[in-house]
């Protein structure tokens, strides 16, 4: 079973429609042909140190996707705000770490669009 | 120079609130040492060989004098009364307790600092000319455009998790005091008819596989930065290779996928997300900008100076050495070494470093840089105050003329600090200065670039050195490679190998052999050792280092 982790904290699974899943190492070339029409894209991270994720979110939603964005696996929660600046409306983590990491811990970081230097450059 | 707006200072004050939550999680058992490491190091916190290390950021290098006390109260208060200026314009504390390093982070917020990525897989401090706003010869000062990236680049969403560290330099002059070719992105300030931009390097660095950063964009203009920065990372950040550690620089992913492949991927993303900066950071940069207008500099005369020069020979040779051209006339640019013969490269006591802020106070319109040559400079001081800086140096032992001589050495910590190094590298830079000085040869010898690492990674940039000596365990054995012809500047070259390596005991013999056959064979006194080594090659060093043997053989 899994959690899924928004800013108002720890949800459980409510989505049963189709899912697009991609893998980190999914070419970026292909992102628009892959998600095209989609309503949920789930973005792998099968490691809280491999980035890659971060940078496929963001480009999902520069390309123009509007659908729900979804970062499943081993984000932690010291990475939600980033995930969240990253494009993503929520994380789904598995019970192992929603346990190991509370649901307090990631509300910490529900303040997400604050202290953002990089939204204050963009504009 | 920069001070912190409300927005800088809200957020070192949250991260550092956040680390020490992050301390406490790593306590409690929320995190598992796996999933604190990151966090700790995107802090500046290393586990090192006998204890924590902190590294602190000393963005491109610029210091106030009331920043610089504060190293010192930190150095004295946490540490053991000391702490070690790096190659990349940071101070590492090398003895502090993991459950003060919270504590230590609040102290620098109080003075405006911070210790964020200094390490980790992200991107670092943005390091810069120590001359920086002083330098007779720079297009423009580029510590605005290194602050902007430093505020782009802080806890940057997509970028915080990337392949491998990501190092960013800057320069204003053509001369490049920063090593921008060796560098992830290299950055040189130009000028294309009244318009300045940049010209963008990528893909140099040291480390096991050293390359020079080529030319991926010959004019970029100043708007288009960070958009052109944020592509080149993101397009880094999924073709980086992330299954081999020691392939995973942007040198390897630019190398291995070419240049031209490289730079249609980052083209391709630039123009796409060009249109979403709405251009509001020129107006952040103009800000920054502001910050950095030069001081109002005294107009005082130079005739004591010139005439201190003549009758006194110790501050004559002292300036000569340690002084550079400043912008405006009737002021120097002044380094201060703090590698006195046998002391250890970087090392400063808190009583230097405050000493070093009472002068600029006094004399230095409050500002201070440190180099990467690991260093510390006064970057605006009036010439007629120079014997009286002079004087005071003097009585602190920090007069040492050395700057750009043998003993003015590159070093990393080596196996006396270090966790990963295969040798011992300060003890061999001790050992090389003394020598020389001893010899009486440091001033005959004249400019010459040394630099020493204790293990394949480099930090000690021997292969960008003059003459490059990297310290290796063979078979539990120290042995010491000696490369040639490696220069930093803008004729930057990655040195070459003299032939097999010497035992410990052998190094400094071996550095003295080549050394007098450049004194033997050099054109003249103007002719520097990197000079004669581009006109003859490496054939008769080679000879000098390797005859001998082969003659007792």
């Amino acid at each position: 079973m899994s959690v899924i982790v928004r800013d108002d904290g720890f949800h459980a699974e409510d989505w049963a429609g189709a899912v697009v899943e991609l893998a980190p190492d999914t070419d970026a070339g292909e992102l628009a042909v892959l998600t095209a029409g989609a309503e949920l894209v789930r973005v792998a991270f099968p490691a809280f140190s491999d980035g890659r994720g971060f940078t496929l979110g963001r480009r999902l939603r520069a390309l123009g996707f509007t659908g729900r964005l979804r970062a499943a696996g081993h984000v932690i929660a010291d990475q939600y705000a980033m995930a969240r600046r990253s494009g993503f409306d929520e994380v789904e983590i598995s019970d192992e770490l929603a346990a190991r990491q509370p649901e307090a811990q990631w509300k910490a970081r529900a303040d997400w669009q604050a202290h953002e230097y990089r939204a204050r450059l963009r504009g | 120079m920069y001070n912190y707006s409300d927005f800088d200072e809200a957020f070192v004050r949250t991260r550092a609130a956040q680390f020490r939550a992050q301390v406490e999680r790593r306590l409690d058992g929320s995190l598992t040492e796996d999933e604190f490491r990151p966090l700790r190091l995107m802090n500046g916190v290393y586990l090192q060989l006998h204890a924590y290390m902190l590294r602190v950021a000393i963005p491109y290098g610029t210091l106030r004098a009331d920043q610089m006390r504060q190293l010192a109260h930190i150095a004295e208060t946490y540490d053991k009364g000391y702490g070690h200026f790096t190659t990349r314009q940071n101070i590492q504390f090398n003895w502090p307790k993991l459950t003060d390093i919270p504590d230590i982070i609040d102290a620098l917020a109080d003075v405006q600092m911070h210790a964020i990525q200094t390490s980790g897989n992200t991107i670092r401090n943005v390091t810069t000319d120590a001359f920086a706003g002083a330098a007779a010869d720079e297009v423009a000062d580029p510590r605005p455009v290194a602050e902007l990236i430093r505020q782009w680049s802080t806890d940057h969403a997509e970028f915080q998790f990337l392949p491998r560290k990501f190092k960013i330099a800057i320069t204003g002059s053509a001369e490049d005091r920063a090593v921008i070719r060796a560098h992830d992105v290299g950055l040189e300030l130009v000028k294309r008819g009244d318009e300045i931009g940049f010209k963008v390097l990528v893909g140099g660095g040291l480390g096991r596989t050293p390359m020079l950063a080529p030319v991926i964009r010959e004019f970029l203009p100043k708007a288009d930065l960070l958009p052109y920065l944020e592509a080149i990372v993101s397009t880094y950040n999924l073709m980086g290779r992330r299954d081999n550690k020691y392939k995973a620089r942007i040198k390897i992913t630019v190398f291995e996928n070419g240049l031209d492949t490289f730079r249609a991927a980052v083209e391709e993303e630039f123009a796409r997300i060009r249109p979403a900066f709405s251009g509001v950071d020129q107006d952040v940069l103009a800000g920054i900008e502001a910050q950095f207008a030069p001081p109002a500099f005294k107009n005082t005369p130079v005739e004591f100076y010139e005439k201190s020069l003549e009758v006194d020979p110790l501050f004559k040779t002292w300036a000569k050495q340690n002084l550079a051209a400043h912008k405006v006339e009737n002021h120097a640019i002044v380094t201060v070494s703090i590698k006195e013969h046998g002391a250890t490269p970087g090392d400063a006591s808190a009583d230097q470093m405050r000493l070093l802020a009472d002068l600029a106070d006094r004399y230095g319109y409050g500002e201070l840089r440190i180099s990467h040559e690991q260093n510390v400079v006064l970057p605006h001081v009036a010439k007629a105050d120079l014997p009286a800086i002079h004087a005071e140096l003097l009585r602190a032992g920090l007069a040492t003329a050395n700057v750009g001589l043998i003993s003015d050495i590159i070093a990393c910590p080596g196996m006396d600090y270090c966790a990963l190094a295969t040798a011992r590298a300060i003890p061999v830079a001790q050992e090389i200065a003394t020598h020389f000085k001893a010899l009486g040869l440091e001033e005959e010898i004249g400019g010459i670039k040394i630099k020493i690492s204790g293990c394949i990674n480099a930090c000690g940039h021997h292969h960008v050195g003059h003459i490059g000596i990297l310290g290796l365990d063979r078979a539990g054995v120290e042995n010491y490679q000696i490369t040639l012809g490696g220069d930093a500047g803008p004729l930057a070259a990655i040195g070459e190998r003299a032939g097999p390596g010497f035992a410990y005991d052998e190094v400094v013999p071996a550095i003295e052999r080549i050394l007098r056959a450049y004194l033997a064979i050099r054109a003249d006194r103007e002719e520097t050792f990197i000079e004669t080594f581009r006109r003859l090659g490496p054939a008769p060093f080679k000879e000098a280092l390797y005859s001998e043997a082969r003659d007792a053989a």
